[in-house]
């Protein structure tokens, strides 16, 4: 099936407002080439669980091509439209699992050294995309806050946030005061002052404390969808015929429902928590992950004006001879706070980094807690880059400053 | 054959070959880049100054740690599926190695991480294939072989090798090493063999170990050696990830010492150190920094590779572009058999 073939039939099986913006998109689908239609069946698809940040994002994308003549649309194609695909590809069902094509189609551009090209020509679009786009002003200044070092009792003997820290002021005397108590109460301070939907999220490595006016999601809570997907994973592996594209098409075709778990009411959030687990490659054995993962997701999907982060110890990776020597205690059970903590230093960093790619970035503020010690550290437009600050602050003084400045 | 030809292949009888690829590709961030060095004290002070240092190997080919290390090992830049069991479609090092210069299959080895591997020590070009490559031995196979059966999670978690794709599930099959063949030329017990694995704390290291082992008692000219700890970063655990490269730092030091302390190869035995690839770079938004090498950006194509050995000038840095499959080509020269399909050109730095 060729895009020029697309019609309303084609969308049956899809949820009904992606139903109602595919059809509406007719005219503009059947003139895309089939090296790019899939990519916005896939966000087409998603429309009835997407936040409203991305699904204003789908229709400004719409928009954008919509509002082109054929020839100014054939110019932007080109580059995709150039791409030499198989007949494997042609023939898949890239209307009814838009994914499945995707991933068969980097698999073939990266076998037919296409790959390179097609990165270009993505990163051209996308650019020119968001260069069409009117600034729209933020409530607020972002604020991404990250909670790291549960577990480890003493202060380290090495620099801490080495890479943030090229970025921001280190404060070295920090009093913890109440510590997480008074990030929360400030952090709902500020989701009361600048109400939206999504616009505020707590993501945590344990379970996650609720938050009122914050999208909360944690490593704990979703134990039992952990546990389900890990089963039904094992079943796949263990068939007498494992067949890994079904599991792909299983994994993501998974629902709370198909799982055997009530669904919170909140289908975005709980359609966010699902793929977590199981697109991210990680998140299901190690909190570390989920948290450094569901963060990047979020920033990237539901562009938060606030975004917490908090890291709980990961369970910890036993060493070849334990493993051999009939140990059965499960690894769930036992955690590696230090190693931990530098997975978190990561994540922290890995969050600024996508917390700056979001639109008000030179006035956007980031602040990272090491738990319970006395060493945090900010970045924001008031704060010194490559800095140490030694006086004594108190914690609260600190988060209060982020927020409020 | 013509005396200098003669003269030629007398002298490569002579010389040894040791390559160890790093199949869990590494960025320079976390190596030879300055905030990575101290990841690698065995490298950056033991090895790096001994050594002709290529600071930019470009991997233009699919970023797959299986077909990257094929495109390396026939200096081709194959297009085959990552997660397929197909052998190489071009003549491998080890094939031309041995059939230009009449080699035993006792003189060509391969020790690689998975059972994806299995296929990697002969291609399936006319001419080559069968019966022409090196021995594979994949020590987590081998492991499994010895293992009693219901070892729970120890079992599990050995076999999980592949950490690209959790959807990967390898067929058997291929020209790898049997059990009781290796252990006969280790001259150990399976019990010995089980026992010297589980004072072990990787896969890595029990590579490492029977890499030793065939040197002491084999002493193949040419032996490939993939490690591929490293490749626990697709898990996300950056600290993980750096314990593969310290560990890699470590047991590269290791196989070095090795080379030297034994008389087949001490001062005849050239040893080239390389990841595969690097992975992605945090700057690159649509990866996740380290986590995978999926972008094809330039970081995640970009690494460095270490050459040392007696002929090879000490303390020497070559900044050029040069690209992996330069590697077979170069190991022809120092040989003597003629990579003659290969897409790479000699890297005359080390020659």
């Amino acid at each position: 099936m060729t895009p020029l073939q697309l019609s309303a039939a084609s969308f049956s099986s899809y949820p009904a407002k992606a139903q109602q913006i595919a059809v509406s998109s007719l005219p503009l689908l059947r003139q895309l080439p089939l090296a790019f239609t899939p990519f916005l069946l896939k966000e087409i698809r998603d429309a009835d669980v997407k936040f409203p940040v991305e699904l204003k994002e789908l229709e400004d994308q719409l928009a954008y091509l919509q509002a082109m003549s054929a020839e100014q649309l054939a110019k932007e194609m080109r580059p995709f439209a150039g791409l030499t695909l198989n007949a494997a590809l042609e023939s898949s069902d890239w209307v009814k699992s838009p994914g499945q094509f995707l991933e068969q189609l980097s698999a073939h551009l990266w076998a037919s050294h296409q790959m390179d090209g097609f990165r270009s020509a993505s990163e051209t679009y996308v650019r020119q995309f968001h260069a069409s786009l009117a600034a729209v002003p933020l409530q607020a200044p972002r604020v991404g806050i990250v909670l790291a070092g549960q577990g480890i009792a003493r202060p380290l003997n090495r620099p801490v946030f080495v890479k943030l820290a090229r970025e921001g002021t280190l404060f070295t005397q920090v009093k913890p005061g109440d510590g997480i108590a008074v990030v929360h109460s400030a952090l709902e301070e500020r989701a009361a002052k600048y109400p939206a939907p999504y616009a505020h999220w707590n993501l945590d490595g344990g379970m996650a404390s609720p938050l009122k006016g914050f999208s909360s999601v944690g490593y704990g809570q979703l134990a039992p969808v952990r546990e389900a997907l890990t089963a039904k994973m094992l079943a796949a592996y263990e068939a007498r015929h494992f067949d890994p594209e079904m599991l792909r098409t299983n994994l993501a075709n998974t629902t709370f429902q198909s799982l055997g778990i009530q669904p919170t009411g909140d289908a975005p959030l709980d359609h966010f928590s699902l793929t977590l687990l199981t697109e991210g490659s990680g998140t299901q054995i190690y909190s570390t992950t989920f948290v450094q993962w569901a963060a990047r997701e979020a920033l990237r999907r539901a562009q938060p004006l606030t975004l917490l982060s908090r890291y709980a110890p990961r369970q910890r990776e036993k060493p070849m001879n334990e493993l051999l020597s009939g140990d059965k205690t499960p690894s769930q059970q036992e955690t590696d706070p230090n190693g931990s903590f530098v997975d978190a230093e990561m994540g922290a960093y890995y969050t600024w980094l996508n917390q700056q790619r979001l639109s008000g970035a030179d006035q956007s503020r980031f602040l990272v807690w090491f738990e319970n010690q006395p060493v945090a550290l900010v970045i924001s437009p008031a704060h010194k880059r490559a800095a140490v600050d030694s006086s004594p602050v108190e914690l609260a003084d600190l988060v209060r400053k982020v927020l409020l400045s | 054959m013509k005396p200098y030809a003669l003269a030629a292949q007398a002298a490569s009888l002579k010389q040894k070959a040791v390559v160890v690829t790093f199949g869990g590709g590494a960025r320079d961030d976390e190596t030879f880049a300055p905030d990575g060095q101290q990841n690698i004290p065995h490298m950056l002070k033991e090895l790096a100054p001994r050594s002709t240092f290529f600071t930019q190997v470009v991997n233009r080919g699919i970023l797959g740690h299986y077909v990257a290390t094929a495109s390396i090992v026939t200096g081709v830049y194959e297009t085959f599926n990552n997660f397929a069991a197909v052998s190489p479609g071009n003549p491998t090092v080890f094939e031309y190695f041995r059939k230009d210069l009449r080699r035993p299959a006792t003189d060509a080895w391969v020790i690689a991480p998975s059972n994806g591997f299995n296929r990697i020590g002969e291609s399936s070009y006319k001419g080559y294939g069968p019966g022409l490559g090196a021995g594979v031995i994949l020590p987590k196979r081998l492991l499994a072989t010895a293992l009693t059966a219901g070892n729970g999670e120890a079992f599990d978690h050995l076999l999980r090798d592949n950490y690209e794709s959790s959807a990967y599930s390898p067929i058997i099959g291929g020209t790898d090493v049997e059990m009781q063949q290796l252990l006969e030329v280790m001259k150990l017990s399976v019990s010995d063999f089980l026992s010297r694995a589980r004072n072990l704390a990787s896969p890595d290291e029990l590579s490492v170990y029977i890499a030793r082992q065939l040197m002491h008692r084999l002493a193949p000219s040419l032996l490939w050696i993939t490690l591929h700890d490293i490749d626990v970063a697709h898990s996300g655990a950056y600290s993980l990830y750096l314990e593969g490269i310290q560990r890699s730092d470590r047991l590269c030091a290791e196989i070095w010492n090795t080379i030297q302390s034994e008389p087949e190869y001490a001062n005849k035995t050239t040893m080239f150190i390389l990841p595969d690839f690097g992975r992605d770079s945090d700057l690159s938004a649509g990866g996740n920094g380290f986590q995978h090498h999926r972008t094809g950006d330039p970081t995640s194509r970009t690494t460095w590779m270490m050459v040392l050995g007696p002929n090879v000038h000490e303390n020497t840095i070559v900044d050029r572009p040069v690209e992996s499959t330069d590697l077979v080509p170069t190991l022809g020269s120092l040989l003597g058999f003629d990579a003659r399909l290969c897409q790479g050109k000699p890297l005359h730095e080390v020659l």
